[in-house]
């Protein structure tokens, strides 16, 4: 296997972190996993953290009296201040553990048209519009049509070019004085393409709109300064960057947190309650209704930690190797067709593909039953993307810190067989 | 290599060149079905004459190699048969779809059919299977109404 690939990245002794990709799948095959855009594999340092959490100081966080809620609340907190440096958030407060990246994107969706808020900037009605992109992941599309069902606001879209890039052509008709918030990935989970922020967002500050961005595919893969993306929401999951499943995170400007009415009731997301009316915690306890995911929450602070000991801008030069390795590779099998840039301009480590006449499952069955490369297979959750491109699934290979070149050969020596299958 | 298994050459010769594809009149029923996990789907048609003879059973649609191969062979087996005979082959291909590998095929009702034997020890390739053959009993059920 190659060993060292990426600029000051040593991947083979960073391999020797993840347990899991030194074990064998059934018939002696080695594992080539090459499936993190869908969730990521985790290294000892977030696993033992988690045990060690839960075998030494587990209770509940910020409830109880004790040594062991003091504890526990001290560590939850304090993965707060690491996801808070891990992100270059303006302020701690403005980090809000959800379960997901999902559930970011609804808490956003469920402040507009709400009557429990009276903040103007939320107030959405008839006439009102919502800009989404083609190329969005489930997440970000679901949250926004339950909203326009409520409230009788239009969804607009931005196009996407062949190329897999957002089109950006219309932008100043698409986003106008009617628009209340635009709602993008930062980086798309089938094309990989990374989205112009900054011209999207000088569109978006012009029209008086919010900008709310998916980094659920770029927060794990290269360094991030929420600070100076300038945009007004960012969501993100942990278990995409080497962290739990079980958690995920929702940044907001602090005053627009402050703003907006709470999204789920219950414990510890109040400040008093009556019989007839409550007052709520500031943000982000807000928004953390019930006993939050606290082992999950530690854990995705070890994550961050992990990652940064490693060194963000490390992680993303040896993705854009492979990425580079990978475009190359797949680009000489015959009748395979990327679907996304074929540059590396402006790109992650996401690489979907098509191969003609094969349909994916069978690509993904042959590829894992015969080799154990790990792929995924099917629409990815974006399925108006795939309709764009008139397909009805891809093969999508994703890479991490973890992987090395020697598995993309793997990848390729597989498509070769899958193509012998078929043929 | 478990898979392999799971490709057998008869699966693979229905799936390159499927038998009785394309919508035809006439018809006395049309369904159309998907596999909302994995995208395939499948428009069909059924015509039943005299004595619940199946004159027709034609279909479209787009998916793996399994949902499409099961298909053309769905066509074969139904193609001249009873409804009734054809349920009962239905009824033994679902169980043995439904068997995580474990069921024995009865190969004098399934013919062809038993080539997908190996699919039962995919969970999730099983309703890629099963799609067309669900698709055929719904078509039936509605022709007879």
């Amino acid at each position: 296997m190659t060993t060292v690939t990426g600029v000051g990245l040593d991947v083979e002794r960073i391999r020797k972190d993840f347990p899991i990709l030194s074990r064998e799948l059934p018939g002696d095959r080695p594992l080539i996993y090459l499936d993190s855009g869908n969730s990521a594999q985790k290294p000892l340092q977030v696993i033992e953290t988690m045990r060690e959490h839960m075998a030494a100081h587990y209770g509940n966080v910020g409830r109880a009296m004790h040594v062991l809620g003091a504890e526990s609340t001290e560590a939850y907190e304090a993965a707060r201040d690491k996801i808070a440096a891990f992100v270059g958030a303006p302020s701690r407060d403005e980090i809000v553990f959800t379960k997901n990246a999902s559930e970011a994107l609804n808490l956003v969706a469920y402040a507009f048209g709400n009557p429990a808020g009276d903040d103007p900037r939320f107030r959405m009605g008839p006439g009102d519009e919502i800009v989404l992109s083609e190329m969005e992941h489930h997440s970000n599309i679901v949250p926004w049509q339950l909203l326009a069902r409520r409230t009788g606001a239009t969804l607009r879209w931005f196009p996407v070019t062949d190329e897999g890039r957002l089109d950006l052509s219309g932008i100043d008709d698409l986003i106008n004085e009617r628009t209340k918030i635009v709602s993008i990935a930062h980086q798309s989970n089938v094309l990989g393409t990374v989205n112009p922020v900054a011209t999207v967002l000088a569109r978006v500050r012009q029209a008086g709109a919010l900008l709310l961005l998916d980094a659920s595919q770029s927060v794990p893969h290269r360094p991030a300064d929420f600070a100076a993306l300038g945009a007004d929401f960012v969501a993100f999951t942990g278990h995409k960057m080497v962290g739990p499943s079980g958690i995920g995170v929702l940044w907001g400007r602090g005053e627009l947190l402050a703003a907006m009415p709470p999204f789920l009731g219950g414990g510890e997301m109040i400040e008093a309650v009556w019989m007839d009316h409550s007052t709520y915690a500031p943000a982000p306890h807000k928004f953390e209704a019930g006993t939050p995911p606290i082992v999950e929450a530690i854990g995705l602070g070890a994550a961050a930690d992990y990652l940064t000991s490693v060194g963000m801008e490390a992680v993303a030069a040896h993705e854009r190797e492979l990425t580079a390795y990978a475009l190359r590779a797949l680009g000489e099998i015959p009748s395979l067709r990327v679907i996304g840039p074929t540059d590396l301009e402006a790109r992650g480590g996401t690489v979907s593909f098509t191969l003609a006449g094969i349909h994916p499952h069978d690509v993904g069955q042959i590829l894992d039953d015969a080799f154990g490369v790990a792929v995924r297979v099917g629409h990815h959750c974006a399925r108006p993307l795939h309709l764009r491109f008139g397909i009805p699934a891809t093969t999508r290979a994703s890479f991490y810190l973890y992987n090395t070149t020697s598995e993309i050969d793997a990848l390729v020596r597989g498509l070769h067989h899958v193509q012998k299958v078929f043929a | 290599m478990i898979a392999e298994s799971m490709y057998q050459e008869l699966i693979l010769e229905h799936y390159k060149h499927p038998q009785g594809r394309g919508l035809r009149e006439p018809y006395d029923a049309e369904v159309h079905h998907v596999n909302p996990t994995c995208g395939d789907e499948i428009t069909m048609r059924v015509r039943v004459g005299d004595g619940g003879k199946i004159e027709d059973v034609s279909y479209d649609g787009q998916g793996c190699s399994i949902s499409q191969a099961a298909a053309s062979m769905l066509y074969e087996l139904a193609s001249g048969s009873t409804a009734g005979e054809t349920l009962a082959v239905v009824d033994e291909f679902t169980r043995l779809m439904q068997g995580r590998g474990k069921v024995e095929p009865d190969e004098d009702v399934l013919g062809d059919a038993v080539a997908f034997a190996g699919v039962a020890k995919f969970p999730a390739r099983v309703k890629c299977a099963l799609l067309a053959w669900m698709a055929y009993k719904d078509a039936l059920v509605r022709s007879t109404t």
